[in-house]
């Protein structure tokens, strides 16, 4: 009872934020928490249920971020039809990265993931037709609603909204699924889940294309609302690492955890950014390489562990039991 | 074969024997604690800016910066493991993973921060000029990279394998509470597998900064390098990792001068997942 209040809270105050807050800044603001909020949600399915660390997710990012300007750039289509093509060519990397190497340590899995991603940043950034370093751009003028292409943030906080709300509701379904009951099983002992029948390669590849699979429609809705996309803002490390960052601050393996960390540290970098202007992007990297390090050390189950872990000690959040 | 080919071989091999001495530093940790440094290639550029701020301040070339370089990594390295390390260790895969990837990232922007983005270099004659034999013409400052790495990783490699300190670290790997009641220090050990892993990444560092652009990102390759080359060695395996580094030296150059310079680290890469997906166990090592 006591969480459908919360969550009705928190459901009502995401309504009603643009419409109280309403300046052009704030609804951006808004608009751009929640757009993180849904990358780092879906870092949270591998990343955080299933343990598997991908420090390379950006290129599912941007395989749906130049899917979707591809399709306007290079068919002339809406944006928003190139957001299939995204997910199947996401699922398919991730098959193609999953399938070795969820089998072996998780090292092996966190070093083939970044891997990849430098291999796509190297590749597109030297593919003329995907406009090489300079990237793809989208409609300058809409030609209609479906080009997704508005001046106000608005359009985009709520549509954002409806997204983050799916990618919530299905992680949820799956942690109450019998994926989820696997999943949970694997991160506490591999060894013993496989021998009670567990199968828990399989599993993990199945959260980990699910990931894959939102992950790049937010890369999608990202390139929509800034309208273009290059090799930097679609594969570079740099969107990896907010991404995760976002989940393990809020709580990596909690529903909420990435919304509350997106909520937090997409303010502070727009602060810090508009503070410092050009000489403040290497500090803000500093401070997230900080903030990395001290969750590591200190919390690794991330803020909201904080206040579950009091509710019920063995919680599941992967923290402070021996690997 | 024709002259140029073999110019690209052996300037592989001398620029693979780094990727050698450094990759060792990270399959030493790998494989006594279970543990992948994210940071390892922040290590090596940290290395390069050491020997690049001696030249700048002291006017110093590598028979100074060098030396300082092992030094002030090997620091690092301690520094690391007490304060982070040794935490983290005992904690959740992802605290590992996310520890030293913040790592990787405090480093290289507050290097970023500090000196810029923008590319330095060391004076080309730094080392001496190039020295032609037998029709080959190489560059004093890569042969000088190349003699040093090939040197340093074979005497890593005796001292693990010949020397008391060596075996001491090996039973730690092998199992910790057994060489607790034999009188090893697990942690001592384990700082210095940290010491010496970090001072191989300062010496190939400041090696490579007499021939490479200095840069703050260069990290992110270099740690990628170092993955390929630890898995494709075999982890906890340092003959395997200098197998493994001439041979991906070789490979990068080969691919370099055959399908283009942009290409290299794609083919180096893709070479990776292949080796993940069909002999992840590596050339030499055991699972």
């Amino acid at each position: 009872m006591r969480r459908l209040i919360w969550l009705s809270v928190v459901v009502a105050v995401a309504i009603a934020y643009p419409l109280l807050l309403s300046s052009p800044f704030q609804q951006r603001l808004g608009a751009l928490v929640l757009l993180y909020a849904i990358a780092a949600s879906a870092w949270n399915i591998v990343g955080g249920y299933a343990g598997q660390v991908s420090v390379g997710h950006v290129v599912f990012f941007g395989c749906g971020a130049y899917a979707a300007m591809g399709s306007y750039a290079k068919f002339g289509l809406s944006p928003l039809l190139g957001i299939p093509g995204g997910i199947v060519i996401a699922v398919g990397l991730a098959a193609i990265i999953g399938v070795p190497t969820l089998r072996l340590s998780g090292h092996y899995f966190s070093m083939a993931t970044i891997a990849v991603a430098e291999t796509m940043r190297l590749i597109v950034t030297n593919t003329d037709w995907l406009g090489a370093a300079v990237g793809l751009s989208g409609p300058t003028v809409p030609r209609n609603i479906f080009d997704l292409s508005f001046l106000s943030s608005l359009p985009y906080y709520y549509l954002f909204l409806v997204i983050l709300a799916i990618t919530l509701f299905i992680t949820w379904w799956m942690t109450n699924s019998r994926m989820g009951f696997y999943l949970r099983a694997i991160k506490d002992s591999e060894r013993a889940a496989r021998s009670l029948g567990a199968p828990a390669s399989r599993t993990k590849l199945y959260a980990y294309m699910l990931s894959a699979a939102f992950t790049s429609v937010s890369g999608a809705l990202y390139a929509m609302m800034f309208g273009f996309v290059d090799p930097e803002s679609g594969f570079g490390i740099l969107i990896s690492v907010k991404i995760l960052i976002m989940a393990a601050l809020g709580g990596a393996g909690l529903l909420f955890g990435p919304l509350v960390g997106a909520a937090i540290l997409v303010p502070l970098e727009e602060i810090s950014n508009s503070w410092l202007g050009g000489k403040g992007a290497g500090l803000t990297f500093v401070l997230y390489g900080a903030i990395i390090v001290l969750i590591a050390r200190f919390q690794p189950g991330g803020l909201l562990s904080l206040f579950t872990r009091r509710r019920k000690p063995t919680s599941d959040t992967g923290a402070g039991h021996a690997p | 074969m024709s002259f140029v080919l073999v110019q690209v071989i052996v300037g592989g091999l001398l620029l693979g024997a780094v990727y050698a001495l450094f990759s060792s530093g990270l399959t030493l940790v790998w494989g006594m604690m279970n543990i992948v440094n994210f940071a390892h290639g922040d290590f090596v550029m940290l290395g390069m800016y050491v020997a690049y701020v001696v030249y700048t301040l002291m006017g110093g070339g590598p028979i100074l910066g060098a030396p300082l370089a092992t030094l002030v990594l090997a620091t690092v390295g301690v520094v690391v493991y007490f304060a982070l390390i040794r935490d983290i260790m005992k904690g959740p895969m992802l605290a590992q993973i996310l520890g030293t990837f913040g790592l990787a990232l405090l480093l290289r922007y507050s290097v970023f921060w500090w000196f810029g983005a923008n590319f330095l270099s060391m004076p080309q004659d730094i080392v001496g000029g190039t020295y032609a034999f037998a029709g080959l013409r190489i560059e004093a400052s890569r042969l000088l990279a190349g003699v040093v790495a090939l040197l340093v990783t074979l005497g890593l490699h005796l001292l693990l394998t010949r020397t008391s300190l060596g075996s001491k670290m090996l039973a730690v790997a092998e199992d910790q509470t057994a060489a607790q009641l034999m009188g090893i220090r697990p942690d001592t050990m384990q700082a210095i597998a940290w010491a010496i892993a970090a001072g191989a990444t300062g010496l190939a560092g400041a090696l490579v900064a007499n021939f490479f652009y200095i840069v703050p990102t260069v990290g992110e390759t270099l740690s990628i390098v170092a993955f390929v080359t630890v898995s494709l060695g075999g982890f906890g395996s340092v003959p395997g990792a200098l197998v493994a580094g001439l041979l991906i030296g070789v490979i990068e150059s080969l691919s370099g001068y055959l399908i283009g310079a942009v290409y290299k680290d794609i083919v180096v890469y893709v070479l990776f997942l292949f080796f993940l997906w069909f002999r992840p166990q590596g050339l030499m090592g055991k699972m």
